[in-house]
């Protein structure tokens, strides 16, 4: 597979503070890549560079091999899908979309039966003398899109183009964009600060933190094997446990909590004296009430404090006891636990294979206020 | 309750707007309609002078009149187009490329000439350009005049002086559209391919139109009514309609013909002003198309 994008140990600095850190990957042609990351992490600034409006203080931006750092960004292969669109608004869509083409001399029927052909790609057949400002939220969203792959760029930047939306159209949209992205073929980098845009479209996510990737892999890999406590937290949700561990004679591994909880591990650590670890178990690998006779799930007794119901993402919020920290668990609604109410005891268990531990980092996502 | 209420926005309503519409009356509207009428009149006793058209028809057959008044039109038309010239880059730099904190720092300085009456600008260029003045002595101690020279008293250093003065009111305008204007549109065409050149074609001055035009109004009226600097800094032997006005009614105590040519200059001048509309209206279709 043909690399589209690779980027090499690009760093920039603003002043002493560094808003991107030596990040280097590469992106293979036609893969959906995204990049996911917490507010201020550096997103949008990597992605003004790969663009071209930012100089990097240092480090290599290569497109099919051939490095663009000198190249200025009308005349990089690449193109940008806006934060907030940027349509001209005193053009109409056609204009819009026949701008960059104009911008190559292209001319007359060439134009406007490319322009048409992409308006019915992005779901807008007919749609070239309407105003900028006649358009809905999405159509908008549909045009800036086309604005950009009519260009046929090596690689489409997309910066968190569905922010702006209501949560029912995002859901619509991310779909859309991901049939977009299969049929026309063009390598897409996507950033996003919403993990689960990231998960559902992408081939590749990155996930980004202050500067720098703490994993680039899988949406799957990411979900079940983060490879950081960061990673671990930003990514879908997780229940986190702070534990020592332990080895004991037949070599099997034990996460042991301040309360006197001790749970079977799946994988081996480097066990050095004295650290603290910090132990993560997702809210739906939880198993409410297991088999009692079952010896190789962890189980913790606990009461339940409240039911927390969401429709299919309805959860126990529990806390175990002899405790004060609180779990979350996910709740099925196939009326198997029903009978659960609020301040009732329950046991809840969980794989070993279903934890994951790292050593302790005081790392916050978000500042806590 | 409802009929109180509008009862009340009535009153109130009249309270503010009887002294503007006395201002409006007694201070514009009554003087005019008396000078229009006065336009209508051939000189003559009070009370014996008979009805004409000869004021008006004195401008279009006399051809030092029609000549001043289109030496003026040109020379407000250039006026303009420099001042647009100037403040485009000029307004860009401040609003898009200067820091966040000296934009307000760039703006006082730009504006403070503005604070000081035409009067005494136009005095500061004449100390500044007379032959005695300082730039003639700057350039004598150069080497590069060999005598002094009267910098004062052509076209050009008109020109100058009435760019300066009439500079204000198109940076005011343009200041407020170019600020709205988001940089994220000059990036997006940036990215489509651009250049610089056809980035301010198509996306900014589009976008600064209105400014444009409304700052263009302006100082077009502003020039064209102006008396002083033309005056003071124009050649001897060329006259600015304004001086002919103030000619037929102060010198050759006319005031019907002044008159006349007061109306004529109001007339004429929304001419240009609503044919230039015209033009640029259907250039910007021309430019969308
Ligand atoms: N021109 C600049 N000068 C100084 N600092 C900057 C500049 N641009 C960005 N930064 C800083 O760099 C950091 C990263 O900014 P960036 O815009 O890349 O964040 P982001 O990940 O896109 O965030 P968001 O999800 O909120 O858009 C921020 O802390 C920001 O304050
Ligand atoms: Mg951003």
């Amino acid at each position: 597979m043909q690399i589209a994008l690779s980027v090499k140990n690009l760093t920039k600095k603003f002043g002493d503070f560094t808003a991107v850190n030596n990040i280097s990957f590469d992106v293979e042609d036609g893969k959906f890549f995204s990049i996911l990351g917490p507010s201020g992490c550096g997103k949008t600034t990597l992605l003004r560079m790969i663009a071209g409006f930012h100089k990097p203080t240092s480090g290599i931006i290569e497109l099919r091999g051939k490095n663009v750092i000198e190249v200025e960004p009308n005349k990089r292969p690449v193109n940008l899908v806006f934060q907030n669109l940027a349509l001209f608004p005193m053009m109409n869509v056609f204009e819009n979309i026949a701008f960059g083409l104009r911008r190559r001399n292209e001319k007359g029927q060439v134009v406007t039966s490319k322009v048409s052909e992409m308006l019915e790609r992005v779901g807008l057949p007919g749609y070239e003398k309407k105003e900028i400002n006649q358009l809905s939220g999405g159509q908008k969203q549909r045009v800036a899109i086309a604005r950009a792959l009519v260009l046929k760029p090596t690689v489409l930047l997309l910066d968190e183009p569905l922010g702006a939306l209501d949560a029912k159209l995002r859901e619509h949209m991310k779909v859309e964009l991901k049939k977009l992205q299969a049929q026309v073929g063009t390598t897409f980098v996507y950033i996003t600060h919403d993990q689960s845009e990231a998960m559902v479209m992408s081939d590749h996510v990155a996930v980004m933190n202050s500067g720098h990737f703490e994993q680039l892999d899988t949406p799957q890999n990411l979900y079940n094997s983060p490879a950081s406590s960061f990673v671990a937290q930003f990514v879908g949700n997780n229940n986190k446990f702070i534990v020592g561990l332990q080895k004991d004679e037949s070599g099997n591994f034990y996460a042991t909590t301040p309360e006197g909880g001790k749970f079977l591990l799946a994988e081996p650590f480097d066990i050095e004296s004295d650290t603290t670890f910090e132990m993560y178990v997702r809210p739906e690998a939880m198993i409410i009430n297991p088999d009692i006779d079952d010896k190789t799930i962890n189980v913790l007794k606990a009461d339940v404090k409240a039911l927390l119901f969401d429709g299919g993402n309805s959860r126990l919020l529990v806390v175990p006891e002899n405790s004060d920290m609180e779990l979350i668990v996910a709740l099925p609604q196939n009326h198997q636990f029903d009978y659960i109410k609020a301040k009732d005891k329950i046991r809840v268990g969980w794989h070993p294979k279903s934890a994951v531990c790292f050593k302790r980092s005081e790392e916050k996502i978000y500042e806590e206020f | 309750m409802k009929n109180s209420k509008t009862h009340k926005i009535r009153w109130s309503l009249i309270i503010f707007i009887t002294p503007v519409l006395l201002w409006l009356f007694l201070l514009i509207v009554f003087p005019q309609l008396e000078l229009l009428k006065m336009s209508f009149f051939g000189t003559g006793l009070p009370g014996k002078a008979n009805f004409t058209f000869a004021n008006y028809a004195a401008f279009f057959t006399e051809p030092i009149y029609w000549l001043t008044f289109v030496r003026t039109a040109l020379y407000s038309i250039t006026v303009t187009l420099l001042v647009l010239a100037i403040s485009l880059p000029l307004t860009f730099y401040i609003t898009k490329i200067a820091k966040i904190q000296t934009q307000g720092f760039l703006t006082v300085v730009v504006l403070i000439p503005f604070w000081i009456s035409e009067l005494i600008q136009v005095y500061g260029w004449m100390i500044l350009l007379r032959e005695s003045g300082i730039l003639n002595k700057f350039l004598l101690s150069l080497g590069i005049f060999k005598q002094p020279h009267e910098l004062l008293y052509n076209n050009v250093t008109m020109l100058m002086g009435l760019v300066y003065i009439s500079m204000l009111f198109m940076i005011v305008p343009l200041i407020g559209v170019m600020q709205s204007l988001d940089d994220s549109l000059i990036e997006a065409a940036y990215d489509l391919g651009a250049k610089k050149i056809t980035i301010w074609k198509k996306i900014i001055i589009p976008y600064v139109t209105p400014g444009i035009m409304s700052g263009s109004i302006l100082v077009f009226m502003l020039v064209l009514g102006s008396y002083l600097t033309p005056k003071l800094m124009g050649g001897k032997n060329a006259l600015w309609f304004t001086e002919q006005i103030y000619n037929s009614m102060i010198i050759y105590f006319n005031w019907n013909q002044g008159a006349a040519f007061g109306f004529l200059l109001l007339l004429l001048s929304s001419l240009i002003i609503f044919v230039a509309l015209k033009i640029t209206r259907q250039d910007f279709r021309k430019v969308i198309k």
